[in-house]
Order: structure tokens, then C-alpha cells, then sequence
């Protein structure tokens, strides 16, 4: 093990067990959560590995104590992590929005399953995009990363803990059933700790000291617990102190800071990756497992003289507005293959305009798309 | 003489948020009295501020994170218990202290209460118990005695309430204790005792709430409240949770009814985590 | 509350003045520091403050002992007791 303790070496890991080892490498030191298919193992292994580096694994009585008890270890200055599924994403969404609205740097794991309700405990879905944006109640920003594979799970975990604690704010971490149950080589590299971003803290004295008078880029420092600084914070609406100011003032600034200290920040925390996309007149715009079958098909569909490419999201949220439209202006369609209804085609749709078209590809749940469907739309679009 | 004496000097002062007082709480309410008492105990006790994180949840209970000079969390409602637990263990040197409500603790935080009292973990819980939920109007809640009057139970509660301190003994709790807004003296030496002991304390105390709750049930003046406690309650340290249950106008039982000595949950994680790492060392 | 009882050197021992102050900002009018006080050194005021509230007010503390029970017994905060006794 390096000093940090986490593993170092080549592994063969699952997608659960792959995201608990990013976290350890992190430095995460607190796992509070609640068994649930399929993101039980994140839990099991983070119970083993957890007391092996001198941090802390509780088993909480629900999803609602597990993301409460993430926020509390937070603030008192421990780097805190849950993992859970649909059902449990429902349950912890109210915790979220404290964990937003206190400015919480926490990460939430989601392994989606097929759903709605109790759906497909053991079978693949991503049907919780949407809600990952918009699953608690108000008007916030989020940060959702969408991993497609062990070795990606494990890179976006570490990614994940740096924006939460340089931003701020909650970040969630989209995988799917397939990715966390699945199987292959993870790479684990050694973490220097200064290669880790960690949070601010601040620079003035506990007089003069305001809980969330924000620095140039929007994100106040953060003082924890125990340090002397004496501060007071509230899920209400709150001023620079900390206090609830219930004032349209006050509401109008801290909702708009919540908000635009993701958007002004978007170019240091959007992230995807494009193959073949240059000359593409088909792009498949495609997110976690999704994106791996989406690649396959762009294979094919070139083998068939068809210019297609592929834009995998890996921030889901923010989403990637600016490329979409970039990118409507020289494609003529969107194929965005899911493992839902419809959701990310929606803004794809809506960022697209009328320039290209969206076409959703879309998969009920209960196991990937086959490269064959996909191609086939991207037949019928060019 | 009414005088304007500094109040910033008193010692006591220091521990509240001048700028936000005075307070929301109405005319006659025992939270108040609540929390003079827990800062005189700290005070008194030595404890160091710097050390404490106090969590409140969603309530007139719960605002009480909001005046103190501490560093302090106000949650969600029912989830200040957990939120604590997190906090206790990110950082064990945290004096952790959840001051919340019966309805925020005993309904929709009843479920986290009875895991952390089962845990033992090292945290001090000051349950204000005033029968209703009173920010949102007094409507009725699980220790609403029966046959009160509230604003949803207008012909009486139906319900038969908790009795908190047997609910919290049975749970596993190593300190539990019940004193009334008039109990004062008794009510800091309670507090101080709780935070200082490790493991899980729960202290009830039963407060005046006299335009709602007061006023639907025959006590529309605080003194009548604080009467009622000072004519009905009985102190019988060491009585058996079992008979310290409220009746609507009844005798009240206060006291220290559990005070044990037996390992927290650091106790027992530690024993958990030391074979974690041997088990290691002996892989490696 | 009537205080019965007298100390046995009361005779020869004066203690020395206390002082009580309450804020009339904080003030709620409860009335249970007047109500609670052993030596009834305060009382309810019969005029109404500018926030609308019957005020506690010092009656007499000539006889205050320093107890401090007004002042803990305040919700308010709003009740400080003052004194030079040390005994």
C-alpha cells in the first residue's frame, strides 16, 4: 500500500469496488450508507477498507440518516461519501438539498437500477438523470459525472471528491448496474496528496470570519467544527453570516450565487470526450455504459461509409450546452441512445434547436442496448 | 431599577448571538429557559466551547442553533440526530449536543433516535417537550397526552403518546433524565452531567408552550403551566422508566431515572478497527 | 412566593445591595421572575412598553439577596442580577 494507504498496482476490480478505491485514494475517510442493490458492495468493501486506513464505515438506519450523517462528517472536516440506487436516491434528496444549500463538499454514489419504484434491483437502468439535476426541490446546480467502466469509476471517483471540495457543493456519481457489477483491469495509480484538491480554508481570523462571504470564483472558505470559528449555519435562506435573512434580498443573492458558482465554473469542471467527431454528420451523444455500445456502433456505421462520431458525456451536469450547439451546427442529427425513456435527449433537443435533430434510442431497462440498435437509427438519420 | 447595564460582560452573554436577540420565541416559553440552562452548564462545568457543535432540526426547538455562540448546524427536520452522528464521527474531539423538539426527535426523527440511542454513541440529546408542533401552529404529536386538545385533534388526541424516557431507556440510552422548565438548578447540573458523561444522554423537559398548546388545554398563561409543574411533579431519581408516562393534567415524574456505565460506540469501533489493521499487518 | 424563613445572623450581618436589571428590549412580560422571586423584589408593570408588553420592573431590591433565580428563570435572557456579596 502507499502511504496514503490505498492500494497501488493493476487489479481486477468491479465497478463497486473500483469506486470504493478511488474514494479511499482520495482521501475519503467517512462512508456512512444503507444496503442496496446493486451499490451494496460499494458499502461492503469501503466496511473493510475503512478501519484498514483509520477512517470511519457506519452502517445507518436509512438512505435519509446515511446522507445526513455524509453532511455532519463533512463539517467536521472528514472527506465523506454514500452510495446507493434509485430508491435510495429518492430518500436522500432532501439531505441533498441541505447538503447544497449548506455548501457541503460530500459525494453521493447512485448505481441506477431499472426503474421506476422498486424496478430491476439486479439489472441495468438510467432512468435518474433528471433527477439527479433536478431531484431536490428549489433552484440549484449540480455536478453528476457518468462513468462507463471499473478503471472510469475509479478515475471520476477521485475527479469527484476534487470539484466537491473545490466547489463546494455535493457531486454525484451516475454509474449503472452494469458498470458497478461489471468486472476488468483498474489501473490504480499512487495519489500524491498534493495532487489532490482539497478544501479552502480561511484566511481571516474567527472575528472577522463569514461563513459563506464568497471569494472572486463564488465559493466561500470553508471552516469546520471544532476550530474556533463559532459558526452558525442554516438550511434557511441565509446572508453572509449564516443567519436566516428571510428577505427577497437575501433570497435572490444566495440562489443566484448557488447557481452561477457552477455556471461561471464550467470550463474547469465540464468534461467529455469525442471520437471521430471532426467531419461527423451523425453524432451519438451517449453517457456511461451506454457510451461504450454507442462507440461500437460508430465503428460500424463508419465500416458502412456513414460519418458518424461519438461526444460521451462524462459531466452529465452541468450539461454540455456550448458543444451541442457547436456541434448542431455541422451535424444534422443527435442519436442519444438511454437506458430510460428520454431524459438527456431532452436537452439535447433543447440545445440542438432546430438546426439538428435529436433522436432518442431509448432502452426500457434490464439490460444495454446491442451496438445493432443503435446503428440502425443512425441508419435511418443519414 | 431598570437599568442598561452592559450585557455583553455577563458570562453568560458570551455565549449567545447578541445580534440576533431578542429571540422569536413567545412570551412565556420554556426553550428559553432551556437554553440558559445548557449555557450555564457549560459554562460551569468548564466545558470548551471551542469543542462543542451544537445540531437543532426543524422547529421552535430547532431555532436554538440560531442564538448560540457556537459552532452550530441547523438540519433538516428529524435528521439532526444523524447529521450529529456524522459529526461526532468525522471528529471524536467534537462535544456533540442535539437540542431539538419532541415532535422534530420522536416522530419524524424517532427512527434516528432510537438507532443512536441503541449505538450509545457519545452525544448529549435535550428533547424540549411541549406536546405539540408549535412552530407550524400546535398541532398534535407523539407525546400530546391523551385526550389534549390541539389543532388536529380538536376533540382530543386519540393517540396514547410516548413515554420518552422509557422509550430511551429501552433503546439502550446510558443516561436518561426528565426535569421541567421549573426544575432549573436540577436541569444544568443534568446538562453538564450528560455532556460530560460518554455515551448516549437523552434529557426530556417538559416546557410551557402558552398561546398554542397552553392555551387549547387550560394553561393560556405561562405561570399556569409552570404552576402545574411545580404543583404536579413528583422527583423520584433512579423510578423506573416505566412509570414515569404523562397523563392530560397528571402528576409528572422528573429525575435522573438511568445513569450506566457501559461502551460507546467508540469503544466498541475502535476494538473493530485495531483487528482490521492486525489483520492487515498480518497479510502484508 | 413568600420567603418564611430569616437567617440566624440576620441581626448582625447587613449584606450588601444587589442589583437587578432587566432589559426592556428582551423583556416579554411572563411574569415569572416577579412570580418566583423569594424576597418579591420585582413586580409587572401596569403600563404597556413600546413592543406592547406589561414589562417586569424593580420594585424594592432593598431586599434582593443576590439568589440569581429571576435571572435563570427568565426565558428571555433579559434578567441580570448584580451584587458585591462574596459570602
Amino acid at each position: 500500500m502507499a502511504e496514503n494507504q490505498s492500494l497501488v498496482g493493476e487489479f481486477f476490480l468491479s465497478g463497486d469496488e473500483a469506486c470504493a478505491e478511488g474514494a479511499i485514494s482520495a482521501g475519503c475517510r467517512f462512508f456512512a450508507g444503507y444496503p442496496i442493490t446493486p451499490a451494496t458492495e460499494i458499502a461492503e468493501r469501503m466496511s473493510i477498507r475503512l478501519p484498514q486506513v483509520e477512517g470511519i464505515f457506519v452502517q445507518m438506519e436509512d438512505e435519509l440518516a446515511s446522507m445526513a450523517a455524509v453532511l455532519g462528517a463533512s463539517w467536521a472536516g472528514t472527506m465523506a461519501m454514500t452510495a446507493t440506487s434509485g430508491p435510495g436516491f429518492s430518500l436522500m434528496m432532501e439531505n441533498l438539498g441541505l447538503g447544497i444549500m449548506l455548501e457541503t463538499p460530500c459525494v453521493l454514489v447512485n448505481i441506477q437500477r431499472g426503474d421506476p419504484s422498486t424496478g430491476l434491483p439486479t439489472m441495468v437502468g438510467q432512468g435518474d438523470m433528471m433527477q439527479a439535476r433536478w431531484g431536490s426541490h428549489g433552484s440549484y446546480e449540480i455536478i453528476a459525472l457518468a462513468p462507463s467502466s471499473p478503471q472510469d469509476i475509479f478515475d471520476l471517483t477521485i475527479l469527484a471528491f476534487n470539484l466537491s471540495e473545490k466547489y463546494r457543493v455535493p457531486v454525484v456519481i451516475m454509474s449503472d448496474e452494469a458498470v458497478g457489477h461489471m468486472s476488468e483491469k483498474v489501473v490504480i495509480p499512487y495519489v500524491a496528496p498534493e495532487n489532490l484538491v482539497g478544501r479552502r480554508h480561511p484566511r481571516v481570523s474567527p472575528e472577522e470570519y463569514l461563513p459563506y462571504k464568497p471569494d472572486a470564483d463564488l465559493v466561500p472558505p470553508m471552516a469546520v467544527a471544532g476550530q474556533g470559528y463559532r459558526f452558525h449555519v442554516t438550511g434557511l435562506t441565509h446572508d453572509e453570516r449564516g443567519y436566516p435573512v428571510m428577505t427577497v434580498e437575501a433570497q435572490d443573492r444566495l440562489v443566484r450565487r448557488l447557481v452561477d458558482k457552477i455556471r461561471v465554473n464550467r470550463s474547469d469542471i465540464m468534461r467529455y470526450r469525442e471520437v471521430q467527431v471532426e467531419d461527423a454528420d451523425i453524432i451519438v451523444c451517449a453517457y456511461g455504459i451506454t457510451a461504450r455500445i454507442a462507440q461500437m456502433a460508430v465503428k460500424m456505421a463508419r465500416d458502412e461509409g456513414i460519418r458518424a462520431g461519438l461526444l460521451q458525456l462524462i459531466t452529465v451536469w452541468p450539461f454540455a450546452e456550448e458543444r451541442i450547439r457547436e456541434l448542431s451546427q455541422q451535424a444534422r442529427a443527435f442519436v442519444v441512445p438511454e437506458i430510460n425513456y428520454g431524459q438527456i435527449v431532452l436537452e439535447v433537443e433543447r440545445c440542438a434547436g432546430d438546426r439538428a435533430r435529436a433522436v432518442l434510442v431509448p432502452h426500457m431497462g434490464g439490460e444495454v442496448h446491442s451496438p445493432d440498435t443503435i446503428l440502425q437509427a443512425i441508419r435511418e438519420e443519414s | 431599577m431598570t437599568g442598561d447595564l452592559n450585557m455583553e460582560n455577563q458570562s453568560i452573554e458570551k455565549y449567545l448571538r447578541q445580534d440576533r436577540l431578542p429571540h422569536i420565541w413567545c412570551a412565556g416559553c420554556g426553550i428559553g429557559l432551556a437554553v440558559y440552562c445548557f449555557l450555564t452548564a457549560i459554562d460551569r462545568a468548564g466545558i470548551d466551547p471551542d469543542e462543542i457543535a451544537l445540531v437543532s432540526g426543524i422547529g421552535c426547538t430547532g431555532r436554538v442553533a440560531g442564538y448560540v455562540r457556537l459552532d452550530s448546524f441547523h438540519t433538516t427536520h428529524g435528521r439532526a440526530i444523524p447529521f450529529a452522528t456524522g459529526l461526532k464521527l468525522g471528529n471524536q474531539k467534537l462535544n456533540v449536543v442535539v437540542f431539538s423538539g419532541d415532535g422534530d426527535l420522536a416522530a419524524i426523527g424517532g427512527n434516528h433516535l432510537i438507532h443512536a440511542a441503541r449505538r450509545n454513541i457519545d452525544m448529549t440529546v435535550i428533547c424540549v417537550n411541549n406536546f405539540n408542533y408549535g412552530m407550524t401552529g400546535g398541532q398534535v404529536g407523539p407525546t400530546t397526552p391523551l385526550e389534549a386538545r390541539t389543532t388536529t385533534s380538536r376533540y382530543g388526541c386519540f393517540e396514547p403518546p410516548f413515554n420518552l424516557p422509557y422509550l430511551l431507556s429501552a433503546s439502550g440510552a446510558s443516561y436518561v433524565a426528565r426535569w421541567t422548565a421549573i426544575h432549573l438548578r436540577q436541569l444544568e447540573r443534568a446538562i453538564a452531567e450528560a455532556m460530560i458523561k460518554p455515551g448516549f444522554s437523552f434529557i426530556e423537559v417538559i416546557c410551557p408552550c402558552p398561546p398554542i398548546y397552553g392555551r387549547m388545554n387550560k394553561e393560556p398563561n405561562g405561570l399556569d403551566s409552570m404552576h402545574y409543574y411545580q404543583e404536579k411533579s413528583i422527583i423520584r431519581n433512579g423510578a423506573d422508566p416505566r412509570e414515569t408516562a404523562i397523563e392530560l393534567n397528571g402528576p409528572i415524574v422528573v429525575g435522573k431515572f438511568v445513569d450506566k456505565k457501559c461502551p460507546t460506540l467508540w469503544d466498541h469501533l475502535r476494538q473493530v478497527s485495531d483487528r482490521a489493521k492486525e489483520r492487515a499487518k498480518a497479510k502484508a | 412566593m413568600k420567603l418564611w424563613r430569616r437567617s440566624f445572623d440576620a441581626a448582625q450581618v447587613a449584606t450588601k445591595p444587589a442589583q437587578v436589571y432587566i432589559d426592556e428590549q428582551r423583556c416579554k412580560g411572563c411574569g415569572y421572575c416577579a412570580e418566583y422571586c423569594p424576597r418579591e423584589v420585582l413586580k409587572m408593570s401596569t403600563e404597556l412598553s413600546p413592543r406592547g408588553y406589561y414589562l417586569a420592573v424593580v420594585d424594592d431590591d432593598s431586599k434582593c439577596l443576590a439568589c440569581g433565580f429571576c435571572e435563570i428563570v427568565c426565558p428571555e435572557f433579559a434578567v441580570k442580577v448584580s451584587s458585591d456579596n462574596t459570602q
